[in-house]
């Protein structure tokens, strides 16, 4: 009898340590969260709040004295309404798209292979290379482009391209959608390089051996092991640069303005900018800018979540099943 | 099938990895690359499978030279230390790994790997990831995927170091039975000489990138020709003191302070008038009883089925092995007999064997 008491005083015992322990844990969990939460929500969630209640208004330079007037949505069907807006929407979708499939991850995937598939050294001087259009000031390296893709008489492209027979054009004005994927994608495939090259080098040399002694060439060790071994730094990138090419305007701003003749290359978000901040008369749409800008974040919050199910994100954190042989 | 290395160096720089290694593997043998940490195993082994390129010598497959193939054209097998299972394929593509390579038609492929995954005891585990394995389940993930396709040669580079001790004696036995079973010439890398010593037909013994013998397990234990390998096989370590050997009324003694034995005349020759000489003994070679040489106990350690006593003589440390029941304390005044037809004898310059060079 006794002895049943003191079993039953240990379990409640028991009991109480592990509620502790418990609290603690959740405690310390949020403890962990607190640096990151506290950054989302002052730099992320409060500013989109106020961006919504601002593209709620008709907040513009000609009434930011008198008090808000809500008008509903109207700034959104005013927007859908745009007579520009399939066309603002194509080319955004267009400039994503094809900077990101040849520059920001394609260029930059096969510059990390190729830099680690060759001598240390040379490897490292060529990357290195590639770093300095982003060390560059914005001006002065679209200046530079704006100077090879120059009309006839002058352009460096002009110049370089006459003893080949090809007759000399504004290269800009004929052709800124090419010059407007490459201003920004020798940019921007920078950084995915470099990400990608230290993902690469970090893949243990075991595996390579092994993949090698087990008969792969090196374009099938590339597929079968290094591209599956840098998944996560791939969906990181390809993520991360959507984002920041969706929401950066300033090349297209300093290149073509938009331009050449109406909407030619005006994109999403130089269409809030433009809206919100800068006309041509003075009159700053703070509220229609806003809309823009909103739907923006929607969308960039959509397509991180379809990226995360794309690469299958919970794969990565799953569960181990081990059993002792 | 055959491998034959001749002078086979690697270097990068200054650096040396293998210095002019000369040596041949028969058809179905087993032998055992044994070196401490940083001896050059692991470059000689690369070498052998074609990844890194010799600075200088010949690799031979059954008397063709290989050094230009390709490690796919080699048909090697290799099992890693760490497993180098690839994380993101199961079990199943892991261990097909090298027949899809091939082009092995789907059916014969899985038939294949699944009676490789059967022999190694995981066949019900192949849709898992490594990740959701234990390291003895993915030790024998490795070594399928290694046997699969038929190699004529197995590589091993340490493959038990990361096994804990029960499970390593258990894939030690394994993986000698299977590579008996098999007939598949192996190269089995070691720093641990009691795997070299139980797996292997013959040890490559290194050091500092130098062959430094290659012998039977026997032979390097009975006959050791430096007193780097005197001292590298065996467990625990030889005993090593320095004597000087002396013949007086016919019979060769080895003395320094405190001590004296008659050595038997075949070994004393070698040994005598040569000075200051170094004298080795092993553990087990030297039994306490009623007559000897007298020293005191100065540690005792434990060892589980016998002690290991650390003995003084004069200013000399000596280790033997002695029967727990003795209960000896430290402070103990012991007398030690020491087998001396097991003594070897080393130059101190040179540490070759005064007994076995020729
Ligand atoms: N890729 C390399 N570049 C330069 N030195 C190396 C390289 N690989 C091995 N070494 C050197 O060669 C020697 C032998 O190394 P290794 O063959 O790995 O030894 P072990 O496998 O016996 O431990 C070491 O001194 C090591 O530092
Ligand atoms: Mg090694």
């Amino acid at each position: 009898m006794a002895e049943t008491i003191a079993g039953d005083e240990a379990v409640a015992g028991q009991g109480q340590i592990s509620r502790w322990a418990q609290i603690r844990a959740t405690l310390g969990a949020w403890g962990f969260m607190s640096p990151a939460a506290v950054l989302v929500t002052v730099f992320f969630f409060i500013p989109v709040i106020i961006l919504f209640v601002i593209s709620l208004t008709d907040l513009s330079s000609s009434n930011f004295s008198d008090p808000l007037t809500f008008i509903g949505l109207d700034n959104y069907a005013k927007l859908f309404r745009d007579r520009f807006f399939p066309k603002i929407l194509g080319n955004t979708i267009r400039y994503v798209v094809l900077t990101l499939g040849f520059f920001n991850v394609g260029l930059a995937l096969v510059l990390a292979l190729l830099t680690t598939h060759i001598n240390r050294r040379a490897g490292f001087f060529f990357r290195l290379v590639w770093l300095l259009p982003r060390i560059t000031p914005s001006v002065v390296y679209v200046l530079m482009w704006r100077r090879i893709a120059h009309q006839p008489p002058f352009g460096i492209l002009n110049q370089l391209l006459a003893p080949f027979g090809v007759a000399p054009r504004y290269w800009l004005v004929k052709q800124p959608w090419l010059f407007v994927i490459l201003v920004n994608g020798f940019v921007g495939a920078s950084f995915g390089m470099i990400i990608f090259t230290s993902a690469i080098e970090a893949i243990p040399r075991d595996y390579i051996i092994a993949a090698k002694v087990d008969g792969a060439s090196t374009w099938q060790i590339i597929r079968d092991i290094t591209l599956p071994m840098i998944k996560w730094p791939l969906l990181f990138v390809t993520t991360y640069q959507t984002l920041s090419l969706l929401t950066s305007f300033q090349y297209i701003l300093l290149l073509t303005e938009g331009g050449p003749g109406l909407y030619t290359t005006e994109v999403w978000a130089l269409t809030a900018y433009k809206r919100a901040l800068k006309t041509y008369f003075g009159h700053n749409q703070w509220g229609y800018g806003a809309a823009w800008g909103f739907i923006l974040v929607i969308i960039g919050i959509a397509l991180s979540v379809i990226y995360l199910r794309v690469f299958r994100f919970n794969e990565l954190v799953q569960e181990p099943k081990i059993d002792v042989l | 099938m055959r491998v034959k290395l001749e002078n086979l160096t690697k270097r990068w720089g200054n650096v040396v990895g293998a210095d002019h290694i000369n040596l041949e593997v028969g058809d179905g043998e087993f032998v055992a690359f044994l070196g401490p940490s940083g001896c050059g195993k692991t470059t000689t082994l690369l070498m052998i499978a074609g990844i890194y390129k010799p600075t200088e010598g010949i690799i031979k497959f059954d008397g063709q030279i290989v050094n230009h193939l390709a490690p796919k054209d080699r048909n090697i097998g290799m099992v890693f230390q760490s497993y180098a299972l690839y994380p993101h394929m199961t079990v199943f593509q892991n261990i097909s790994y090298p027949l899809k390579l091939k082009k092995v038609p789907k059916e014969e492929m899985q038939k294949h790997a699944q009676r490789v995954a059967d022999m190694m005891g995981i066949g019900h585990l192949m849709d898992r990831k490594p990740a959701q394995l234990s390291g003895g389940q993915q030790q024998r993930v490795a070594l399928g995927r290694a046997l699969v396709k038929e190699p004529d040669l197995l590589l091993f580079d340490e493959p038990l170091s990361n096994l804990d001790a029960r499970l390593r004696l258990t894939m030690r036995s394994e993986i000698k039975r299977l590579q008996m079973e098999l007939g598949i010439t192996s190269i089995y890398v070691t720093h641990d000489q009691v795997e070299a010593m139980t797996m292997a037909n013959r040890i490559a013994v290194m050091k500092d990138g130098r062959l430094q013998a290659y012998a039977t397990p026997d032979e390097l234990y009975d006959r050791p020709r430096t007193l780097f390998i005197a001292g590298f096989v065996g467990n625990p370590p030889m005993n090593f003191l320095e004597v000087e050997v002396v013949r007086e009324n016919g019979d060769y003694h080895a003395r320094r302070e405190g001590f004296d034995v008659v050595v038997p005349a075949d070994r004393g020759v070698k040994a005598a008038g040569q000075g200051t000489i170094i004298m080795g003994i092993r553990p087990e070679d030297i039994t306490l009883g009623d007559e000897g040489i007298v020293g005191e106990v100065y540690v005792v350690e434990p060892l589980g089925r016998d002690d290991l006593v650390d003995v003084r003589i004069g200013k000399a440390d000596i280790h033997v092995l002695a029967d727990p029941e003795k209960g000896l304390k430290v402070g103990d005044m012991v007398r030690l007999n020491f087998d001396t037809h097991k003594i070897q004898f080393f130059d101190p310059q040179t540490e070759q064997s005064l007994l076995w060079t020729d």
